[in-house]
């Protein structure tokens, strides 16, 4: 029973993390502006690194921990780089 | 799932709560970012997933592993701090960024630069 309860709500969190991230995709691909796209891949990483954690609770292993993490640290340079260069026209100066 | 078999009841209902709480914020922060009309409007709505979303998610792992383990699993706590340090700067620069580029643009839609610059 409470093995049942945790595999369906896994499963529905996974359905809404999906959901969410095609909703990011879509204003990636949409717009209007660079700054809307950089804001919506922001949202994308985080959602990604969400849905590790959920896979990490599905499989049981800590190993998804890690993969979230460095997806954590990749997405906030990213986007410092990315608001960079949208202010400048260039990374490094 | 076979190892979800050994969780006592209460910890299973409440990392299920857990989990549907930071999923569904971070769905509706994403509905916001199509939904909302302007950038200025659009920047607040994933905050959302990125605060109470991923930090209740974070809970939902913590407590699992550590009734799974029956030792204390802390190490999620590296991603809510982390988080919550970065989330602020990355979305200020990017917020004066857009405002930078409007106000280059000439855009009547924000308000005017009191100091002169950009």
């Amino acid at each position: 029973m409470t093995a049942m309860i945790l595999s369906w709500s896994v499963f529905l969190a996974q359905v809404m993390l999906a959901l969410a991230m095609g909703c990011a995709v879509w204003r990636v691909a949409v717009g209007p502006r660079a700054q809307d796209r950089v804001l919506a891949l922001d949202t994308f990483y985080v959602l990604a690194a969400m849905l590790l954690l959920v896979f990490g609770i599905r499989t049981g292993s800590v190993v998804y921990f890690e993969a979230a993490l460095v997806i954590a640290l990749l997405g906030f340079v990213a986007t410092a780089a990315l608001s960079k260069f949208l202010m400048r026209g260039e990374v490094i100066e | 799932m076979t190892h979800a078999e050994s969780l006592p009841a209460w910890a299973a209902i409440l990392v299920s709560l857990l989990l549907l709480l930071g999923a569904g914020l971070g769905l509706v922060g994403a509905i916001g970012l199509l939904r909302l009309r302007n950038f200025y409007e659009r920047i607040h709505a994933p905050t959302l997933g990125t605060t109470l979303g991923i930090g209740s998610i974070l809970l939902a792992s913590m407590l699992f592993f550590t009734v799974l383990q029956s030792r204390p699993v802390l190490h999620e706590v590296l991603i809510a701090v982390f988080m919550v340090l970065t989330t602020p700067v990355t979305l200020m620069l990017l917020a004066r960024a857009a405002l930078y580029r409007d106000r280059r643009e000439g855009s009547a839609e924000v308000p005017r630069s009191t100091t002169g610059e950009g």
